[in-house]
């Protein structure tokens, strides 16, 4: 990355510059890939952009700093996307 | 335009300090693909410059550049003429600041950019309050809304900023939504086509400040919109258009949808309906509404 040599405070882009927020979560977006007409609502309307778009348009969840807010579930007019608590599942 | 024609290029990286459910980076999101990395940006004191996150690092992956909270406006006049200097015309100069920071104490340097014909979008996200400090209220806050310094609810109704930009007769000004992204996306890219200066106003209602659930975020949105509170439209050489179900409401082709349908899930608003209806200061909100579009059409249709 291109660094500046100037006389002020100046930050670089960072990916969890305020670190893992995943663990900011209490519940869990779980997608299930077989409900999914791949209408990319919940990709556009994501906070965090950590509804990853891949090419063929179906999507992922970047459980790494996803924060839980639970926007995908509810924009989604399938309900392929539900919401769990976090460790529900062990 | 569907949502798969938007560009799949991300300038807003995950893992910043914005709230969940943020309306902020839900709009940066769609404002950054709209506009490109070509792009500068002026952020005033704002929520957007805690989002950006801790120094040394940010989470935004376009130059961006923080001032005093009154100074939008006029930041970004001086990074144009800057930029000019140097033969970069083609870079996009973004000013982009909440509501307190434009209805209230940037109102002053965001009239002066505009009147001296200055190249630029000034961009306003309106979550209707100072949310950054705590929730404070605005010139944005409807009347009504509980915020920390309007305990009992406010007793004035908001500013139509809209309005108070067209009387600047600027090229192009628009009003959009979060909950409609294709709506934000088209006006951004007209915004960005056109030379001088552009005012663009995102509705962005905001969880906490609102007190609603944090997955409720586009919802709202949708509801602003619907009931009304909210109107899409553009203003391109004095020539207003309303865009969507705003256009629709205007025509008189589809029926607001009742106030209460929208405040009912903002705690800001709980006080009108608990411990009892106050249907009085409720019909007060709904009546003001309906003055805006009477005017709107009597103006505007
Ligand atoms: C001159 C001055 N007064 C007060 C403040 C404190 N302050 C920082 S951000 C802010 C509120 C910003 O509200 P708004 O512009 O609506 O943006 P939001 O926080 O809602 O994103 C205030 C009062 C300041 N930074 N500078
Ligand atoms: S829960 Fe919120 S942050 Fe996580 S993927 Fe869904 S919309 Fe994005
Ligand atoms: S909103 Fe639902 S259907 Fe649409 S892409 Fe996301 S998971 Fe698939
Ligand atoms: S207070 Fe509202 S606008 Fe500010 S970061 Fe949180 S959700 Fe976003």
């Amino acid at each position: 990355m291109k660094k500046y040599n100037v006389v002020t405070s100046i930050s670089y882009p960072k990916k969890g510059a305020m670190g893992k927020t995943g663990n900011w979560r209490v519940f869990k977006p779980i997608l299930d890939k077989e409900k999914c007409v791949k209408c990319l609502r919940c990709w556009i309307f994501c906070p965090e952009a950590t509804i990853i778009r891949n090419k063929d348009n179906t999507v992922d969840i970047d459980y790494e700093y996803c924060k839980g807010c639970g926007i995908c579930a509810n924009v989604c007019k399938v309900n392929a996307i539900e919401l769990e608590r976090e460790g529900a599942r062990k | 335009m569907a949502l798969k024609d938007l560009p799949t290029k991300e300038c807003y990286i995950p893992g910043s300090a914005a709230c969940p459910g943020c309306p902020a980076t839900i709009a940066l999101r769609i404002v950054y693909k709209a506009l490109g990395k070509n792009t500068v940006k002026v952020v005033p004191a704002c929520c957007t410059a805690v989002i950006e996150s801790l120094h040394p690092h940010t989470s935004f992956d376009i130059p961006t550049m923080n001032i005093a909270f009154e100074a939008a406006a006029a930041g970004a006049s001086g990074v144009e003429a800057g930029l000019r200097m140097q033969g970069k015309t083609d870079t996009t100069v973004v000013a982009w600041a909440g509501d307190g920071g434009t209805y209230d104490i940037g109102i002053q340097a965001l009239s002066g950019a505009l009147e001296r014909n200055t190249n630029f979008i000034y961009i306003c996200y309106n979550n209707e309050i100072y949310s950054n400090t705590g929730i404070q209220r605005s010139g944005a806050t409807p009347y009504g809304a509980w915020t920390t310094t309007t305990v009992l609810g406010k007793t004035e109704f908001r500013k139509e900023m809209g309005e108070i930009i067209m009387a600047h007769h600027i090229p192009y000004s628009a009003q959009t939504c979060i909950a409609y992204p294709e709506d934000l996306f088209k006006k951004l890219r007209k915004a960005k086509s056109i030379n001088g200066p552009k005012y663009i106003e995102i509705m962005a209602p905001c969880p906490p400040g609102w007190r609603f659930p944090m997955e409720k975020t586009v919802e709202m949105g949708t509801m602003a919109v619907e009931t009304g509170a909210w109107a899409l439209y553009e203003v391109e050489k004095d020539k207003i258009t309303f865009n969507g179900k705003s256009k629709l409401i205007l025509e008189g082709k589809i029926d607001r949808k009742p106030i209460d349908d929208w405040i009912i899930y903002q705690g800001r608003f709980r006080h009108l309906f608990r411990p009892k209806k106050d249907t009085k200061r409720i019909k007060e909100i709904e009546e003001h509404i309906e003055k805006m579009w009477e005017r709107y059409r009597s103006c505007y249709l």
